[in-house]
């Protein structure tokens, strides 16, 4: 099992590097190199320049040396220093922007993640075992009108829904009241009422392309002999097919984390854009818009390394659940 | 006599399919005694396993049962189980406890995720009411009795750590936990190798004695049902055609089916009649020295060893002209890469493969260029195993049979044409199929059509692997005759690769044994079959089952030391 | 089904007991029909996905034929129509005659929102009639027309069916046009996935060792990293100046870039499944060159599945355009796309003065991914005629 974890760490690796170069690609991207937009921004903001600062920060960002140069020392900074560069719009390194960004964006994908789960499996279960009943063809229904309907889409609507019916408009987490208000049940309430809707949006295509799986999956296996086996030992129906069938089916459905996971952090960034949420999207947006690459740069890295770190799980969870793997 | 434990009488079941009703059993009525084997014989599609499923109420949608009467007799009382319904509480105190199953893919039957004593376990709790410990230790017990080594520890172990042989045991294990009246074994030895059959029959017949159980074997083979069973009841297409006992079975049989399937299966217990003599030329035909293929071995991830498996180990033999050799093994004997390895489909490790060519030169086929194996594969051609995966289902029988001559390139349109019906008049079709694809024959006609597509190019050698092996007993002889015939009439070698010894030697003039990668023996085909020299070989000949009840083999078998470790 | 055995015939004095489901029905003869006869009859089976290619064709030709189907012009502006309701056509006037029209507007002032409310005004009726002439354009930019498929039969006055945004601009219009480049898009990044696909697919297949891995990895880490933000990044670079038309090729490719990952995996999956097949073995035994067995033996049975896998892959493309566009990153004014018509409902406040601007647009990106999924998944069932 140890064996296991650390073969699946190793093979991380070149994925993460993989990461890291399209995340610095992209901050390369933009014409003109970091400083020149950094000293059109002090410019403009009427600031004196000092030649020596200039001076200092291309050297420490290796601004006049090759590329791969470059990459390295972004890439040296990260790993010792946890040093993401510096983000001209915020005129403060980037590490002290982007992790409590990166924490709620963490909390709320994983508060998604729950839901997927929570909801698809039951539904998922379901459908298999009742197949082509009035309900599966429900549940079929709306799934693919889950799978249809963009997040941004979705989340709108649901905005306009909560605001013609319950009269709130719903963007942030908190109420106005509560923003600095110190915490208290009436703040968490607050907050469950402000996180519903992103949740909802979030997992909601996850949810129907993971009902989909489920289902495919539990089909195949309850035609299975081993099915037969367990319903021959005369066992009730139901529990024949949660031990034996549904457990199995449970594997691939854990691992389809793999893919779902990346799918619910862009998930959260365009949510979080469209309900003016204090993730990681609306900054990543606004570094963009405003070209502030270092800060995007390290945003897009971020969510690459936790989806990465997501899968990881999968893979640790994939082999607690099933032997062949563990084994193997 | 004491009253039958279960009396099935005029039961009818039918499949809603999309396109028709199968009428999948027909009035079937038998009754089960205890102490004694009742076996039910018949053909793929004959509704013997659907007859075994639906005793316990377990036919799978879309089968419906629409007639009949199932009367179990058990602790003093008589229940119809037709008229309960297929899920109530009465039915499934019957499954497992009363009725014990098992199957013939002792893997997929299992779970692969849960441990085989905690499976075992289930079943003892479910209708024992024991606790978790009184049942594990009753596990251990029935694993004992099963003859798995260690019990206790392999209780522990998940399915595929067992071995075929092992996973049938626990199988049984598990279908014989609560002590049931009656046991279904539906083709419970069909994916075991031919020792290893023999030992679970016996193991099954051991514990029916014991037990005082009424079995219910369900099989297609013959042999097994000389062997091992008391009465016979003959199924085709959903009916029963005759029931008796199996010495009159077989040496009085009434049906016309009976006697067909009795003759097929009897034809092949000797040498074909219409086998020519091999003249045995000084100069062989195919020379294979030393032939080895490794697997594995390399350094893996993170320095750990792989396990190096060797399935061909230094086998060397050689193919006269106008030859049969048959070569026979187990599953992970080699047999099938030692066939791939002389067509190079698989590259050797070492070793060599030397053809004679048409012209008397010597070529070494392990060494020849791309376009060199080409020419070689026009003159050694393969016939498979599975008449299904070997056809391309996009291609119309015209394409699939003149596609080698096409690549040839010596013929052009109309001669191709001509070429593709001569050669399906030589395998038994009309010409008339040509434009017909693949999906619109049966299995049978599909080997026919594998082989006219193998005699394309007028070979010199055909390597049949495994070629009657997916086939009916009944068809495969038809198969087998069919390649005598044509041998006859073409200037052709075989090497034939079965698992099948009684195919072997009826098609075979000499036949090569292979255990575990290695060559044990080689011989004319009667010596192997009836005095082998090597105690392998006799272990395994002496494992056939005989299809003659008043001369079981398999009981008397010999046994090979070095095999028990193995199942 | 099965042909007058040969030999099998002295076995066949009987067969297998069936009946047919409804007297008098007999299964087509499928004997000589090959693969894509197969597949044909198996997708006509499928009625939603039948009727979802009907969906898709219409939503081509409206594309296609925007200029005529479209009430005006896209961008013509009428700022005192400002957020003007959709209108509903009548067919009969107050005095029972009939004549094809919408009825006006007339506009009151909310005083204590201090807003301007259009009421519709029984009393005005707008003529309407089909074939009317309208803004002038060229059509497919070849020749000079100004027929409209529907419009007011007078050209000066004014039809809102779907409302009007903030510059009273007809959404109805803006639609059909958006219909053209939302569709276009997907169409033409799913052929350049493909492209990419096929050529990264092939060297990967044809170089194998160490290509394959490095180009393996490359989607593994592609596939892996959330699109969205990628997306965003890489759409972010493209300069201001650039024209629309530049910005739509760009925002295509990278749209495809990140497309083709799921489409090379799984036509590679199924290539290296098939190349293990007996008849591949047997092709290859039969003395067919590489060449000979991939585009005589492997491709016949991929290019059905890869139909499907690319239909499929369709409605990720429209729906990554819509969300650039509609965060301000993808295509802009005056390119008029779906996305680009819901950036105009970004805010709750527009929205919910005028929620028209968010329901049509979104129904239409809604319909166009759902009869994508609906038919490719039709597509998929159908691909494989031989699975039992």
């Amino acid at each position: 099992m140890l064996n296991y974890i650390l073969k699946r760490l190793v093979y991380m690796i070149p994925t993460l590097i993989g990461m890291s170069i399209i995340s610095f690609a992209i901050i390369q991207l933009p014409p003109g190199d970091y400083l020149t937009s950094l000293l059109s921004t002090l410019a403009d903001g009427g600031a004196p320049i000092d030649p020596a600062t200039v001076e200092r920060l291309r050297s420490q960002y290796g601004l006049d040396q090759p590329i791969w140069i470059q990459y390295g020392k972004w890439m040296l900074g990260i790993l010792t220093r946890g040093d993401f560069g510096f983000s001209f719009e915020w005129n403060q390194p980037v590490s002290e922007v982007i992790w409590s960004r990166m924490g709620s964006t963490l909390a709320i994908s994983f508060a998604a993640l729950l839901l997927v789960w929570a909801v698809s499996l039951p539904i998922g279960i379901y459908s298999a075992v009742r197949r082509n009943s009035i309900g599966d063809h429900v549940f079929t229904f709306f799934g693919f009108i889950g799978l249809a309907v963009p997040n941004f889409i979705l989340a709108l609507t649901l905005m306009y829904v909560s605001f013609r019916v319950f009269g709130q408009s719903v963007g942030g987490l908190f109420s106005p009241e509560y923003v600095d208000a110190p915490w208290s049940l009436e703040k968490l309430w607050d907050l469950i009422l402000h996180l519903w809707i992103p949740i909802l949006v979030i997992g909601m295509s996850g949810t129907a392309a993971m009902i989909r799986i489920l289902r495919a999956n539990l089909t195949d296996e309850l035609s299975k002999p081993y099915v037969t086996t367990a319903r021959a030992k005369g066992l009730p129906e139901y529990k024949v097919i949660v031990k034996y069938p549904v457990r199995i089916a449970l594997n691939p459905f854990v691992s389809a984390i793999g893919w779902v996971l990346p799918e619910l952090v862009s998930g959260v960034t365009i949510t979080a854009i469209v309900l003016n949420l204090p993730t990681a999207g609306p900054l990543l947006l606004r570094a963009l818009v405003a070209q502030d690459m270092y800060l995007a740069g390290s945003f897009i890295l971020l969510l690459s390394v936790l989806t990465l770190v997501g899968m990881l799980v999968s893979d640790i969870l994939l082999a607690l659940l099933d032997p062949r793997i563990r084994y193997n | 006599m004491e009253k039958p434990v279960l009396s099935v009488e005029n039961l009818s079941l039918d499949f809603h399919l999309r396109t028709h009703i199968l009428h999948a059993v027909r009035d079937v009525s038998f009754d089960l005694h205890r102490g004694r084997t009742l076996a039910l014989v018949g053909e793929s599609g004959s509704g013997k396993s659907v007859t075994a499923r639906s005793l316990m109420r377990i036919v799978d949608k879309p089968g419906v049962m629409v007639g009949g009467r199932i009367i179990l007799r058990t602790q003093g009382r008589e229940v119809d189980l037709a008229q309960l319904a297929s899920n109530s509480p009465e039915v499934r105190a019957v499954r497992g406890a009363r009725i014990g199953l098992i199957f013939q893919e002792p893997m997929s039957s299992l779970s692969p995720v849960h441990t085989i004593g905690s499976q075992i376990d289930e079943v003892i709790r479910l209708h024992s009411g024991m606790d978790k410990r009184a049942a594990r230790a009753r596990t251990v017990e029935l694993l004992g009795q099963v003859e798995i080594p260690n019990p206790a520890e392999m209780a522990d172990r998940y399915t595929f750590e067992f071995s075929g042989g092992m996973r049938q045991r626990a199988m049984i294990a598990m279908a014989l936990a609560v002590n049931p009246d009656i046991l279904i074994a539906d083709e419970p030895t069909t994916a075991l190798d031919v020792t290893t059959q023999a030992e679970i029959l016996d193991l099954i017949k051991r514990l029916q004695t014991e037990r005082g159980m009424a079995v219910l074997l369900i099989t297609h083979d013959m042999g097994v049902v000389a062997e091992v069973a008391d009465d016979v009841a003959v199924m085709r297409f959903g009916r029963i055609v005759e029931t008796g006992t199996v010495d009159a079975i077989f040496h009085a049989p009434q049906h016309a089916y009976t006697q067909r399937l009795l003759a097929s299966t009897l034809k092949l217990e000797q040498p074909a009649d219409a086998r020519a003599e091999a003249v045995i030329t000084p100069q062989p035909l195919l020379t294979v020295k030393g032939l080895t293929k490794v697997y594995g071995g390399a350094k893996g991830f993170l320095g750990t060893k792989k396990f190096a498996l060797k399935a061909v180990d230094d086998v060397s033999l050689v193919l006269h002209a106008g030859e049969n050799l048959g070569v026979v093994g187990e599953s992970g004997s080699g047999k099938t890469t030692l066939g791939r390895l002389i067509l190079r489909i698989v590259e050797p490790t070492t070793g060599q493969v030397l053809y004679r060519q048409k012209d008397g030169t010597e070529i070494d086929v392990t060494a020849l260029s791309k376009s060199d194996l080409r020419k070689f594969h026009a003159d050694v051609r393969l016939i498979f195993q599975d008449p299904f995966a070997s056809l391309n289902p996009r291609m119309t029988i015209r394409q699939i049979i003149g596609d080698p001559l096409v690549v040839e390139g010596k013929l052009k349109g109309k001669e191709i044409e001509e070429k593709v019906a001569e050669l399906l008049r030589l395998v038994g079709l009309s010409p008339d199929v040509m434009e017909r694809y693949p999906h619109a024959f049966s299995g049978g006609q599909r080997q026919r059509i594998g082989i006219a597509r193998a005699l394309a190019l007028d070979p010199r050698i055909i390597i049949a692997d495994e070629a009657t092996s997916a086939l009916d007993v009944s068809i495969r002889s038809q198969i087998l005759d069919l390649l005598l015939e044509i041998q006859s009439r073409l200037d052709l070698s075989f090497i034939f690769i079965s698992h099948d010894i009684s195919v072997v030697r009826y098609f075979c003039d000499r036949v090569a044994v292979m255990h575990r990668g290695k060559l044990v023996e080689i011989g004319p085909a009667e010596t192997i079959c009836t005095s082998p020299s090597e105690d392998y070989t006799r272990a395994l000949i002496s494992a056939v089952p005989n299809p003659d009840p008043r001369n079981k083999r398999m009981l008397h078998r010999t046994r090979f030391s070095a095999l028990s470790t193995s199942t | 089904m099965t042909l007058t055995p040969i030999l099998d015939a002295k076995l066949a004095e009987d067969g297998p007991a069936i009946s047919g489901l409804k007297p008098g029905m007999d299964p087509i003869s499928d004997a000589a029909a090959g693969q894509w006869t197969l597949i044909w009859r198996k997708f006509l089976k499928q009625k939603v996905a039948l009727f979802c290619g009907g969906v898709i064709l219409a939503l081509y030709l409206i594309g296609a034929f925007a200029e005529f189907l479209a009430p005006g012009l896209p961008d013509t502006s009428r700022a005192q129509y400002t957020y003007a309701p959709p209108q509903s056509i009548g067919f009969f006037t107050p005095d029972g005659q009939f004549q094809l029209h919408v009825k006006g507007y007339k506009v009151e002032i909310d005083r204590a929102a201090l807003r301007r409310t259009f009421v519709v005004d029984d009393s005005v009726i707008v003529p309407v009639g089909l074939f009317v002439e309208g803004s002038a354009y060229k059509f497919w930019g070849v020749f000079d027309t100004n027929r409209h498929l529907i419009g007011p039969l007078d050209p000066t006055q004014t039809m809102y069916l779907l409302g009007a945004d903030r510059l009273g601009r007809d959404l109805l219009s803006r639609l059909i046009y958006g219909t053209r480049i939302s569709m276009s898009i997907g169409l033409i990044g799913v052929c350049m996935s493909l492209f990419l696909g096929v050529v990264l697919g092939s060297i990967s297949g044809y170089f194998g060792g160490w290509v394959d891995t490095v180009i393996q990895r490359i989607i593994e880490v592609v596939s892996a990293m959330p699109t969205i933000p990628l997306w965003l990044g890489l759409a972010a670079a493209i300069p201001l100046t650039w024209s629309p038309l530049n910005v739509y090729f760009v925002i295509t490719i990278i749209v495809s870039l990140l497309g083709w990952t799921g489409l090379a995996r799984e036509v590679r999956g199924r290539f290296f499944s098939l190349r293990n097949e007996d008849f591949v073995t047997a092709a290859k035994l039969d003395g067919s060159s590489e060449r000979r067995v991939i585009f005589r033996h492997i491709l016949p049975s991929l290019t059905s599945h890869i139909l499907a896998v690319v239909t499929l892959a369709v409605p990720s493309m429209i729906i990554a355009e819509t969300s650039l566009s509609f965060l301000g990153v993808g295509l802009k004014a005056p390119v008029v796309s779906w996305g680009v018509l819901l950036q105009d409902a970004q805010n709750i406040r527009s929205i919910s003065t005028a929620p028209w601007l968010l329901i049509w647009p979104s129904l239409a990106v809604v319909i166009a991914v759902l009869s994508f999924n609906f038919f490719g998944d039709g597509l998929r069932d159908a691909a494989d005629p031989y699975e039992t």
